[in-house]
This record gives C-alpha cells, structure tokens and sequence, in this order.
C-alpha cells in the first residue's frame, strides 16, 4: 500500500454523491412584461409544459389587474440528478396603463424570502431549512423598443442588489443580426449607465485551454441573451427535425447558434452556473440582506441613517448602508419589542407571584 | 304630395319614412323624363377626366397620423408606404435623443408627386406616447391637436370672407400600432381607441408582424376584433358609414382581414432576381411587398390606391360635422370671424 496516499481525493465523490442523494432545489424567477414569449422559453429551457393549466386574461380584465406572484414547481430528474425546480412568476407586470410601483410586490417578495431565511437560520431547528430564496431572475426585455424601457431600469434597480439579473431580449427572431448586435449593446450600455449590477458569470480558470477561454468570452458577450423559444418541433421534408418556429419565409431553429443565443442561455444557465447562481444568492445577496437587517436593528442611530442613506439613488458598496424600506426594520424592531414586553410581563407576573407567597408565608409564620 | 316626378317614387323606395309633402314651387316644373336613348354623344362622361385634370392642377392634402409605442415601426412602415423618407425616422440605434417626458405631436410635411399628380402628404408623429412607466390619459395631447385641427378648420369656414380653399390640417386617419404579443390588446391600447375612435378614423395594425406565424397571426387578430367588438370601439371603414351594399361588401371583406399584420423597411435585398424590400434574418428573407409573408400590401392598397379619398370624406362629412355641430350647440351658434385677409393657401377641402 503506497504510504503517501491518504485517500481525501475521493472527496468530490462522496460530495457528489451526497448531493445526489439530497437533490437540489432551485428558485427562478421569471419577469418583463407580458407578451415577450416567457413562458414559451421556460418550457423550451426545462422541456416541460408548465404552463398548459394557464388562462390568458384579456385586456379588460387586465385594466385593473394588480400585479400577482405565482410559484409553480416542477421536479425534474435526468442522469439519476432530481431537481426541485420552483419558477416564480410575474403576471400584470408592465401590463396597465399606470404601472407606477408595479414592482413593489417583487422586490417585497424576494425580501421575504430571505426574511424566512433569516429567520430560519437563527431558529433552534436547522437541519430542514426550506430555501425559497429567489437564485435568479430572468429578465425579458422586448425586442421592439429602442434598449431598456424606463419600466424596465425602474425595476432593475429596484431589485438588482436581491437578486442575480440575468436580462434576456425575448421574442429574437422579430431582428435581424445588425440589429440585434445593436440593441445589446445599447442594453448594455443603459445598464452601465443605469449602474445596474446584473449577475457577473465568472471568469473561468487560467489553466483552461484557449478554445474553451473563446468560448467563454464569446458568452460573454452575447449578454444579455437574444433568445427564441418554442415547444414544437418543425417536420420539414429533406430536412431533419428541429425545435423551431416555422414562417412562411424559413424556420427559426431554436437549438441553433447562428439564429439565437438559446444554447447560450441554457448552457450557462442551466448546464454550469446553477451552482454559482445558488452561491452567489447566498454568500453575496442574502449576506448583504442579513448584514442590512441585523445592522439596522442593533444600532439606534441606524433608522435615521436609513432614512438619509435612501435620498441618495445611488449607493457605493464600500459599506452596506442601511438600505431596507423602513417597513421592514419598523416590523422587526416592533416584534422584538413584543417579545421584550411579553418578557417583563411575565416577569412582573412571577415577581408578584413570589411577592405574594413570601407575604402569605411571613403571615403565617407569624400566626 | 306631387305627382307624376318619378323622383318622388323612387325617394319613397329608398327611405322608410313617408316622405315630406313638398311646397308647391313659386315656378312649377315640368315632369322631367330619364332619356335613355341618347341622340347623339353629348359627352357628360368626360367629367371625370376634368376632376382629374383639376385635381392633378391643384394636387390634395392627405394627413396621416401614427400613434404607439417607440419601437413598433411607426416611421418605417409610414416611409415604405408611400416610398419615399417622409418620416421623422431617427438615425436607428444611434439615437440621442431621449424618451420625452410627454407625448409630443410632430408634425412633417412632404410633396409627393406620381404620374403628374401631387400630394401634399403630412406625417404626424406622437413620440413618448404609452412609454412612461404612467401612461394615464396619454391620450389626451392627441385627442386635443385634432380637435384644434377641427376649430382650425371651423373657424376658417365660419369666415365672412373665406380663403378659396381652406388649408386642411386636420387628421384624415391615424394608424394604431399594436405591439405583437401574440395575446391581446393591452389596456392602454383599449383605452386610447375607445378615446380616439369617435373622433378620427382609426386604423390598427400590428406592428412587426414578422414575429408570428400564420397560426399566431389569425388567431391574434380574431382575439383583437373581438376585444374591439365587445367595447364597441369601430375602426375605419366603419360599418354605420357604409353608403350602399356595393360598400357593405367591399368594407366587409377588408374589416374582416384587420388588424393588417405588417412589416416595414427601408432595405432591397435580391429575391430571385428581383430587387425586393424586406428584412434579411439567417432563415430567410421576409419580403414585405408579398402577400404570403405580410399584409404590407393589403394596407398600402387600402389606405393609397382604394379608400384614401373615402377617408377624407368621412373626416370631413362626419368627424367635422359631429365637432362642428358639437360646438354649434355649446356656443349657441359660433359669430363669424373678423375678416381674414391672409393670402389663400392652395388646398383641397
């Protein structure tokens, strides 16, 4: 037996093979407004018919739509690998005439989320945390306008730093190449302009060869994602059978490179960032969250620091600055306070209790 | 009632109240025959050729407005439609200017010229229409610059001394670009047309139609005329204006194909040997001007080559007399102007 051979190589396997066994679980969340061929895409991305039980509304039951969260899960297993797979929905998004605030509801969502992991976290039972948290959000932005929409950057804003963005132009195949290189990089460009922070894909190893580095680079700059989906697969005579749309002048192939960036999409999606995305959610996203949250309630001064700190639109992240809707400290801050008072009162209760017994003891004693 | 006036006879055919007796004129006329067999060629017929004659001297106006969101091909569609840049397009992605604030109403004028004959074409765009994140009543800049065309107009003929012909500015159609989502009308598209509808004929299209399949496409358009139906909103050609059953027939084939799903541009690309406007993608190329890939063609003929006179008829017979008469009543008459004597400006009513 080689003496220098201590065996923790195997380390990744047992890994492996404790997370096969665990599963994996994870939350997607889908915006934009309606119409951008989301739900299509999620059905090609995942193969899965998510959305069959779903009704349309029309446009005058949509005048008075508030905006909804709808969860639907879907258990997807292949290569022996389950995945619990939770898609959050937006539907009203950007759908009425006054779409002021409209994104309240999400960011408030994906705070809760991590308000119950956060909770979770500190409570006594640990083992089965549930994580609900939003791992990503896949925003679509429509291809007919002229880059980002002043609904779009108010939304991206509002949740860039909860949530991986990963932004998506929907509906691709309504431009033709010149045009779809020009809307990215006016995307692009709001973006930064914006100082919106979208997910970072990371840069791969230094010891990768030069193919997969071009390759990478590649993706890279195809952000955000020119996508087109489709469920249905396109039986042309001569030609073999692809996913696709079919027009009267050609077919759009889903699976193809030179029509979308669909592939793109599902191979760093799907095929090697999930891991990442999970990562980055819990160690950067929700660490920041915790931070902003136990910060606040630890510190007096720190509510007037969060009410200064939100004039400035634009906040540097040298140091987390209180940045929670003041709701929210207001809920914690007024739940401890129940407690501490539910405390004292039982307290008081307990000391009268003694007090009375001692009385009643001195009494009798004296009798 | 008068006898023996074979017009009599034909007005009571024609109309299901019983006709008025007519007063005894100061001159009674004698009957007045239909001569059938003509003795000779008089030559009544060569009127139309003197209409055009007229026409092709003083060419005509015809103002067309384009209302949606940016984005949608307004400026494409409005520069391949009459084939030339009569736009305000903007220098495509390259765009400096801003999303304004509120909607703005530009308005471009071209002289178009075809076969001798000339056409003063005005391009109205409404830029900054349904993109803010609030769009309440972003209707209303442009409900309010075609009722001012309309108080333009009335003033000019409520004149002592009018202009040979009045300047006409006012709106004769107005393309609604609907955005291609493949499931129905939004809110705000209901909303404007239900606003606009009584008040300029509306054309809806379907803007970049190129993203749907055939399929998609029918299915959309029933699901849009339904809406449409159901919140009693018409778009021109409007069925109450429909003159004879020769119109009915016609009007009916069209509103049953509309909304027209369309796709513009600027670009010739070879088809066949053939030099063809359209949109060159990896899986195709989209030709604009053919019939299997968009209804481009369909609009053009309608709105250019059959009903462009018809839609200046209707603006001028029924959405100025419903304003007219609007303002009539409000005002308990309008007092004629003070005397204009501005040169005339060379127009047709």
């Amino acid at each position: 037996m080689d003496k220098e051979y201590v065996g923790f190589a195997a380390l990744p396997n047992q890994l492996h093979r404790k997370s096969i066994k665990k599963g994996f679980d994870f939350t997607l969340m889908v915006a934009g407004e309606s119409g951008l061929g989301k739900s299509t895409l999620i059905n090609s991305l995942f193969l899965t018919n998510l959305y069959e039980d779903r009704q349309l509304p029309e446009a005058s039951a949509r005048l008075t739509q508030t905006l909804t969260i709808e969860r639907r899960g879907v258990e997807i297993e292949e290569g022996g690998i389950k995945v619990k797979l939770t898609l959050v929905d937006t539907p009203g998004f950007g759908d009425s005439v006054d779409c002021s605030d409209c994104w309240l509801p999400v960011v408030r969502f994906i705070e809760e989320q991590f308000e119950q992991y956060l909770r979770d976290e500190s409570g006594l039972n640990r083992k089965n945390i549930q994580d609900s948290r939003v791992h990503c959000c896949l925003y679509f932005i429509s291809p007919f306008g002229r880059g980002l929409r002043p609904l779009d950057v108010a939304f991206l804003r509002a949740v860039h730093e909860k949530v991986n963005i990963i932004p998506v132009i929907g509906k691709a195949d309504a431009l033709m190449p010149r045009e779809t290189q020009a809307l990215k990089q006016k995307i692009r460009d709001q973006l930064k302009e914006e100082e919106i922070n979208i997910y970072q894909f990371p840069d791969c190893d230094s010891d990768e060869d030069e193919d997969f580095k071009r390759q990478d680079a590649e993706m890279k700059e195809s952000i955000p994602f020119a996508v087109v989906g489709s469920c249905e697969v396109v039986r042309d005579k001569g030609t073999r059978p692809v996913r696709g749309r079919r027009y009267s002048w050609g077919t759009v192939e889903v699976e193809n490179p030179h029509h979308c960036d669909f592939l793109n999409l599902r191979r760093m999606l799907v095929q090697t960032h999930l891991q990442d995305l999970k990562e980055v959610t819990h160690d950067l996203l929700y660490e920041g969250y915790r931070a902003r949250c136990l910060q606040s309630l630890a510190r007096p001064g720190a509510r007037d620091r969060a009410s200064r700190s939100k004039l400035s639109r634009r906040s540097t992240t040298e140091i987390p600055l209180p940045m929670l809707p003041l709701a929210e400290t207001e809920k914690l801050i007024r739940e401890k306070d129940e407690e501490l008072r539910r405390m004292q009162e039982m307290l008081e209760k307990m000391q009268a209790q003694v007090q009375q017994s001692q009385a009643q003891g001195e009494q009798s004693a004296a009798l | 009632m008068s006898k023996g006036l074979p017009e009599t006879r034909t007005d009571a055919a024609m109309s299901e109240l019983v006709p008025e007796p007519r007063p005894k004129p100061a001159v009674p006329m004698k009957p007045v025959s239909i001569n059938t067999n003509l003795l000779g060629y008089i030559g009544i017929d060569t009127i139309i050729e003197q209409m055009r004659k007229k026409t092709m001297k003083t060419g005509f106006d015809f103002n067309i407005m384009v209302v949606g969101q940016s984005g949608l091909g307004k400026s494409t569609l409005v520069n391949t439609l009459f084939k030339s840049q009569v736009s305000r397009k903007a220098s495509s992605w390259n765009r400096e200017e801003k999303i304004p604030k509120t909607v703005e109403i530009k308005a471009i004028g071209h002289v178009i010229e075809e076969g001798g004959v000339k056409m003063k074409l005005t391009v109205i765009d409404t830029p900054g229409f349904g993109d803010q994140i609030n769009n309440e009543n972003c209707w209303e800049p442009i409900e309010k610059y075609i009722n001012e065309q309309y108080e333009k107009f009335l003033k000019e003929e409520v004149n002592i001394a009018r202009k040979k012909r009045i300047p006409d500015t006012r709106v004769h159609c107005c393309l609604y670009f609907i955005s291609p989502t493949g499931h129905s009308l939004r809110p705000l598209d209901l909303e404007f047309m239900k606003h606009l509808s009584k008040v300029v004929n509306i054309i809806p299209v379907i803007a970049k139609a190129d993203t749907m399949t055939l399929e998609e496409k029918s299915e959309f358009k029933q699901r849009v005329r339904k809406e449409l139906e159901v919140h009693g909103i018409e778009f021109y050609p409007q069925k109450e204006f429909d003159e004879d059953l020769e119109d009915k027939t016609e009007n009916d084939k069209i509103r049953e194909s509309m909304p027209f799903a369309v796709v513009g541009s600027d670009k010739e690309y070879q088809v066949n040997g053939k030099r063809v406007l359209g949109r060159k993608t990896p899986w195709g190329i989209i030709e604009v001007e053919n019939l299997h890939h968009c209804e481009f063609a369909l609009l053009r003929d309608f709105v250019i080559r059959t009903h462009l006179q018809d839609l200046k008829e209707v603006t001028h017979n029924i959405h100025y007399e419903t304003y007219r008469a609007k303002r009539l009543n409000d005002n308990g008459g309008l007092p004629p102007v003070s005397v204009d004597t501005e040169g005339s400006h060379d127009s047709n009513p």
